[in-house]
């Protein structure tokens, strides 16, 4: 599959290691994608790396990808500016599930509980705007919890005052506080009994440090939630989107295939617990 | 509708499973008590003979540093207890809580519940695994910090 040339036409600079490009096919209509699916970026010259798509599908406009400056790949994509040229392959895997299927097109009345530590949030932005838009017509209540290093590691601001203004519960905790910082102090799972959902109605969609992430669905599952009902998303080393190479294989998954997005209950969870030798 | 004392006590996490008769223990030491934002509910270094069981609001668990803003080290709210100091000697509060909101809280008398406890070890061995609940769920959390897990593993 190859890369399709894209255009830089904005650049968001989210936190001091997290920048958000705003990309349009040099040639084409966009292309459809599904929150919590991803594309391979390619920084000509440099390399290919897997990053979710930060957008949301009824949005109109220009792809989003949120890209954190963590090595080689991703810092080129980073420094890349207005006017620049990426490649994009995708987008790829499996998504979060919280857009209606055409066939249905029926709101889903469950409570969503949305947990994401750090850059976490960028797979999940897509799905919290579907999930707010959706309040309007009836859909289930939305709470949006949010963990970060520190106040200045938070990412999306303004959507998070925004999904709060539109009636969404948004919870942040940060682990460091500045003397600035007038919220809340702790892990991220300790917004879990603040929030008021109904566990015996609830759905949960993850995302953060997988260390984060099984713990948040082990409270989840103590608090009464069906595991069934928990979404993790998973990365492993993506390179070719399509499983076939197989270095994004975790047990009997090859996760830019059956992922990234995964139910917890049952294979997932032992794997998650499950020691790599 | 007025709740009882006996009702709230009964209601908050702390006591939930813990039979009647210690659940009126508890009550007989324990009084309705509420802070303006700002307020100390326990400060570091004063005697710790009371333990409270938030109901409503949050408060910062902090300690103070010469010359700054006291050092939020986490936040509690509604369902939370705050204080264990007052199961093990000296019986001396280690860090300041601070109401961050208007906060409702049952106030335990820590002194009259070891006293109780002395005549019933069953309660003291009751309250015990509860204050160990609390503890291994906030040191648990505190590890997890410490492991500073945002910083994220890089590209593969």
């Amino acid at each position: 599959m190859t890369p399709v040339v894209h255009r830089v036409v904005a650049r968001t600079r989210e936190t001091d290691d997290v920048v958000t490009l705003c990309l349009e096919p040099v040639d084409g209509p966009r292309m459809d994608f599904l929150p919590g699916q991803f594309n391979m970026l390619s920084a000509f010259g440099v390399g290919e790396v897997a990053i979710s798509l930060s957008g949301a599908p009824r949005d109109v406009g220009p792809l989003r990808h949120s890209v954190r400056d963590v090595g080689a790949v991703s810092r080129a994509l980073c420094q890349i500016e207005v006017g620049g040229v990426v490649g994009v392959r995708g987008p790829f895997g499996t998504d979060w599930r919280v857009t209606p299927r055409e066939e249905t097109r029926s709101v889903d009345h469950r409570d969503t509980v949305v947990v994401a530590g750090g850059i976490g949030l960028a797979p999940l932005r897509g799905a919290v705007c579907e999930l707010v838009a959706t309040l309007p017509e009836g859909g289930g209540r939305v709470f949006v919890l949010v963990g970060a290093r520190e106040p200045s590691q938070i990412v999306f601001g303004e959507d998070l005052a925004a999904w709060a203004r539109a009636g969404a519960t948004v919870l942040v905790s940060v682990d460091r506080p500045s003397s600035l910082w007038h919220g809340h102090v702790g892990l991220v799972t300790t917004l879990l009994a603040d929030a008021g959902f109904n566990p015996a109605n609830t759905r949960a969609l993850l995302c953060g440090p997988e260390i984060m992430m099984r713990f948040t669905a082990r409270a989840l599952v103590d608090m009464g939630v069906n595991p069934l009902a928990v979404l993790v998303s998973l990365e492993r080393n993506m390179q070719c989107g399509l499983g076939w190479c197989g270095h994004c294989q975790l047990g009997s998954l090859l996760l830019c295939r059956d992922g990234p997005v995964v139910p917890y209950a049952g294979i997932v969870s032992g794997l998650m617990n499950e020691r790599e030798r | 509708m007025i709740t009882s004392l006996a009702q709230i006590v009964r209601q908050h996490p702390f006591t939930v499973g813990l039979d009647d008769e210690y659940v009126a223990l508890i009550e007989g030491c324990a009084h309705n008590v509420a802070f303006a934002p700002g307020d100390l509910l326990c400060r570091e270094g004063e005697s710790a003979d009371t333990f409270y069981l938030l109901r409503r609001g949050h408060a910062s668990i902090q300690v103070h540093a010469p010359g700054r803003a006291p050092i939020v080290i986490e936040t509690v709210g509604p369902g939370s207890v705050v204080g264990w100091s007052w199961l093990v000697a000296p019986y001396r509060w280690t860090f300041d809580a601070q109401a961050k909101e208007p906060v409702g809280a049952v106030a335990v008398d820590g002194a009259c519940l070891r006293q109780k406890t002395l005549v019933d070890p069953a309660l003291g061995y009751a309250l015990l695994s509860r204050v160990t609940a609390e503890l291994l769920a906030r040191l648990q959390a505190t590890r997890m910090r410490l492991l500073d897990l945002y910083g994220g593993p890089g590209e593969h």
